[in-house]
């Protein structure tokens, strides 16, 4: 075992310093030219929207990092209408229109992405919550451990024995 | 004859595993040592078969014995030996025959390593170690065998995918399977002591090695795989929450929780049920992810053939390891005792927290890599839900945690001073406040995550140093005394403090890329210069290069700064023919500082190409940082602690493995030593 | 307090219950948000010598297929045959809309492999395919007598969607007030 985690940094140092020589790597497909906006602020608009709408054809990139055509195609679309004075919203809803909410990326908070939207909340409540009961269950028996009890804690003791005793 | 050899070795294999899985454990349950030793040499066969059967396909690949299906479809004669023998676990049917292999692998180890269990424990974690080898070999042979022939056999095969002609691809899904597959030990373990009905320090110690193994393969199989995407796919991104990567990224953090509560329930005997869980609930998301990449329920770029007959399969095949064991967990879990006790402002409370914030990050990702289907089952609606919403919820859970890392190794173990441990932090909390200050000024109008950024890596970063230096008594006590502190101290010390700042380093490299990096996109003509920060590049010419299964426009970039030359670059546009496809090669010139990034794409027909140029400050420090969490993850992995439950330590007089506490030889088993947990406020 | 240990177990089997109806569905397929809705405003020019395509065409108490295509598609080669089959029984008019090429590419396409359509517009630029919500080609769109867009098949056309979807749908619109 020792040996083995000696030998793990040795076979990343190699498999690094063999990747960073630059062995070469072949990468997505080739792409053309794309026209900026004139405007650099409306162009930084038009990237922010790129990488919040989904390429249809690639299914798990954005628009932004695509080199398909479609992907291209609605770029275009997205800076005209950034260059036509459309707000992030409508140049969204455009596209919404037209191929539905799947193309949205970071999906809107409406009843059907509640859960979607709340759930981690809700873990972190709900396994903080059980964490919490533990502890509280833990109280009573903590007066056997080394450490004193605070007032407090001696209070919610109290409150705890007494909860049994009534139930 | 030789892919024959190879699936006849296969099929023993299930038959070994068959008895593997069943002799030992009756063994065990009627207390028979001579059947409980059968797992072990069993364990042991099954890897040399399995090994067999795993050389013989490598060797139809190498030699392109095109009359075998598997290697029609996955490979070609002009393929680099590399990739021959890399594309053996580059399809479906291979992959899992590596899967299977590193299976045996692990069983071997325990045979060979872990005479210091106790017979009965070593032969029920083989035992059902030998299940899942059982349901992957099951699985290989009924629905995806790779030995299959061809009649007649075809003069050549269809090609590899040239995206997955790589090195950094091709080799890094071994390190993911090493880490996936090291998880099922301890699933392994935390069965065995459900089965037991015993859970105690020594079964933490015996467990956190093998934990800390698979970890620090994913650690570093995860890291290889941003990689690749980052000089692969041509854009300079590094993670695409990718239903993949979230396949592999649930498990990380399902282990990285598993390692911190092993911690407790070693050096405090508590939160027992809840370990033996995230034990169980690891590995059981590797095979999720694995049901996820396979059965095509998901889209993915990187998602295999689609077949839904080896979805059911799967599907089946979880519920009845990951059911089964979640059946015994709610059977058994119960009469597990409560050990010891502790506040919530303690060592163990900071440790608790850290696995509730880790577990809900990892709730997350399965949450939103799971709703989309969800939904679609439910209710026929198409929903996406992409890295925009991710990163939006990820990062509000990263802050606490970060935050909390630097202050639970500064706690004691029962009852901790919260306010003491920041006081000691107060330096870290000066300069984090600083950082604050500078970043806001820098970015101003801008967005503010780069400030949180900062925040987090100096507040990390200062607070691990600040951590180690107080153990140490830097400054406290003369300086060589210092040194000879921090040599002696236990090597998971040094590892925490190194896999911390780990972290630290990522998100640092996350934000800095993340906020300064330049980028020209546009027509350069041969003659053209661009300008990316203090950078000029000049496109010098074009030219065609012939590689081994490739034509291809390779360009030349002389890269210079103040006039000075810095790099060369050349990106390249392929061609290959086999299977047909255009693809892009990007440049890259790495260094601690930046990353130099060029692409180059199609001609414009006026003799200038499209290219794309970046320039990412600190980028490479995200892998870096990676690396970081590995090496702190080796380390600790070396510690003098884990050898009661490390392999290979026999010589050592073990007394009563399941009470390490009853050996003096190991005072850092004491909790309340000093070198054990932080130096306490009346220390500092 | 036991059930609390039994509820990982309960969370699994319902996450399982999930999977399984998620194996039986394809996450590729999405439907359109079009469905329902009138077809966007339009006015394609000719391709050869049929007649143009533009949304004034459609309608009109008519129930037609609107099939995107083009001569660089090589799933359209594979869905051809079953349109000039369709053609043939003369149950539908099938109006093309070419998408993304070249007219001339187009019309010798068209030449050598037949011509199932009443009418097709040539869509250049792809704008206006994009305003159907098209992203790949073929797609086929069953248009309704109102005008409203009432099917979209992605991919091509097979005998299977044809036989179970299409043309039951299409005699149902007819039939329709």
């Amino acid at each position: 075992m020792a040996a083995l985690a000696l030998a793990l940094p040795v076979v990343l140092t190699l498999v690094l310093a063999l990747a960073l020589t630059g062995v070469p790597a072949p990468a997505a497909r080739a792409f053309a030219y794309e026209a900026p906006l004139a405007n650099p602020k409306l162009e930084a608009r038009a990237d922010a929207i790129f990488a919040s709408l989904r390429c249809l054809v690639c299914q798990n990139e954005s628009i932004a990092e695509s080199d398909a055509d479609l992907a291209a195609d609605l770029r275009r679309i997205v800076r005209e209408r950034v260059a036509k004075g459309d707000t992030d919203d409508q140049v969204r809803q455009y596209l919404v229109a037209r191929y539905g909410e799947w193309i949205l990326l970071k999906p809107r908070f409406e009843p059907r992405t509640l859960l979607l939207w709340l759930g981690p909340l809700f873990l972190l409540v709900a396994a903080g919550g059980g964490i919490a009961v533990y502890f509280r269950h833990l109280a009573p028996a903590g007066a056997s451990a080394t450490a004193p009890l605070s007032a407090e804690e001696e209070r919610r003791l109290r409150a705890l024995l007494d909860d049994e005793s009534a139930g | 004859m030789i892919p024959e050899i190879g699936h006849y070795a296969a099929i023993l294999a299930l038959a070994v595993a068959l008895v593997q899985g069943t002799l030992p454990l009756i063994g065990a349950a009627r207390g028979d040592r001579a059947w409980m030793a059968i797992g072990s040499s069993a364990a042991i066969t099954l890897f040399l078969l399995v090994a067999l059967a795993y050389g013989c396909l490598t060797w139809a690949h190498v030699v392109s014995d095109f009359s075998v299906v598997n290697v029609v479809e996955n490979s070609h004669h002009d393929k680099p030996l590399l990739y021959k023998i890399a594309g053996v676990w580059g399809n479906h049917e291979g992959s899992l025959m590596l899967w299977s292999l590193i299976l045996a692998l692990y069983g071997a180890a325990v045979a060979l390593f872990g005479g210091n269990l106790p017979a009965s424990l070593r032969a029920r974690v083989l035992g059902v170690q030998a299940w899942i080898s059982i349901g992957f070999l099951l699985f290989m042979l009924l629905t995806s065998n790779p030995f299959l022939r061809l009649f007649p056999a075809p003069p050549d095969g269809n090609g590899l995918n040239p995206l997955l002609q790589d090195p950094g691809l091709a080799f890094h899904p071994p390190f993911l399977y090493l880490g996936y597959v090291g998880f099922s030990m301890a699933f392994a373990f935390a069965i065995a002591a459900l089965i037991e009905g015993k859970v105690d320090p020594a079964w933490a110690r015996w467990v956190r090695p093998w934990t800390l193994v698979a970890w620090c393969f994913l650690t570093i199989g995860i890291t290889m795989g941003s990689w690749w995407a980052y000089y692969t796919l041509g854009w300079g991104g590094w993670w695409y929450w990718d239903p993949v990567e979230n396949a592999s990224l649930m498990p990380w953090l399902a282990g990285t929780a598993l390692l911190h509560s092993a911690i407790v329930v070693e050096k405090r005997d508590t939160l027992k049920s809840w370990t033996i869980l995230l034990a169980m609930l690891t590995f059981s998301l590797s095979l999720l992810g694995t049901f996820l990449v396979r059965s095509g329920v998901l889209t993915s770029v990187h998602a295999f053939a689609v077949d839904p007959k080896r979805g059911v399969f799967i599907l089946g095949f979880l519920v009845f390891a990951v059911g089964g064991s979640l059946a015994l967990y709610a059977w058994r879990a119960p009469s597990l005792k409560i050990g010891g006790l502790f506040q919530p402002i303690s060592r163990e409370g900071a440790l608790v927290l850290n696995n509730l914030l880790l577990a809900t990050l990892c709730g997350t990702v399965l949450l939103g890599t799971l709703y989309p289907l969800a939904l679609d089952a439910l209710t026929g609606q198409q929903v996406s839900v992409g890295p925009p919403y991710f990163n939006s919820v990820v990062i509000p859970l990263m802050v606490p945690l970060v935050g909390a890392m630097a202050v639970g190794p500064l706690m004691a173990w029962k009852r901790a001073d919260l306010a003491g441990a920041l006081a000691r932090l107060k330096a870290a909390f000066a300069l984090a406040a600083i950082a604050a200050l500078v970043t806001f000024w820098t970015v101003y109008g801008g967005s503010l995550l780069p400030v949180l950024g900062m925040v987090l890596v100096v507040w990390l970063l200062l607070g691990s140093l600040i951590e180690f230096a107080l153990r140490v008594r830097l400054f406290t006590v003369p300086l060589t005394q210092s040194v000879a502190r921090a040599w002696h101290l236990p090597r998971s010390s040094w590892g925490m403090t190194i896999a911390h700042m780990g972290l630290g380093l990522t998100i640092l490299g996350i934000t800095i890329s993340g906020t300064w990096s330049s980028d020209h996109l546009g027509v350069m003509r041969p003659g053209d210069t661009a300008h990316l920060g203090p950078y000029a590049f000049t496109l010098a010419g074009t030219a065609p290069v012939k590689g081994p299964n490739f034509t291809a426009r390779q360009a030349t970039f002389d890269v210079t700064r103040d006039g000075e030359p810095v790099a060369i670059l050349h990106p390249e546009t392929r061609h290959f023919t086999v299977p047909p496809m255009d693809t892009t090669k990007a440049a890259i010139r790495s260094s601690p500082f930046d990353d130099l990034y060029a692409v180059i794409g199609d001609a414009d027909g006026h003799g200038g190409y499209a290219v794309r140029l970046y320039q990412k400050p600190l980028v490479s420090w995200i892998w870096l940082g990676g690396a970081a969490m590995m090496l702190g993850g080796a380390l600790s992995l070396t510690d003098r602690r884990l050898r009661v439950g490390a392999p290979g330590r026999k010589r050592r007089p073990e007394a009563d493995p399941h009470r390490p506490e009853a050996d003096p030889h190991r005072p850092e088993a004491d909790p309340h030593r000093p070198e054990a947990g932080p130096p306490r406020l009346q220390e500092a | 307090m036991r059930w609390k240990f039994a509820l990982p177990l309960v969370l699994f089997l319902g996450l399982m219950a999930l999977l399984l109806c998620g194996l039986g569905l394809d996450m590729r397929d999405i439907p359109s948000a079009k469905i329902g809705e009138p077809v966007p405003t339009f006015n394609l020019p000719p391709v050869g010598s049929l007649p143009g395509l533009a949304s004034k065409d459609l309608g009109h108490g008519q129930v037609v297929l609107v099939n995107v295509f083009a001569s660089w598609c090589v799933s359209c080669r594979q869905e051809h045959p079953l349109l000039l089959a369709l053609k043939q029984q003369g149950e539908v008019a099938i109006y093309g809309i070419d998408y993304k090429d070249e007219p001339a590419a187009a019309t010798a396409w068209l030449n050598e492999l037949g011509d199932p359509y009443s009418r097709i517009g040539d869509d250049h630029s792809g704008r206006v395919a994009i305003n159907w919500g098209v992203y790949g080609v073929p797609e086929t769109y069953v248009i309704g007598k109102d005008g409203k867009i009432a099917y979209k098949q992605i991919g091509p056309v097979t005998a299977e969607a044809l036989r179970d979807k299409i043309l039951p749908l299409v005699r149902k619109l007819r039939a329709a007030p």
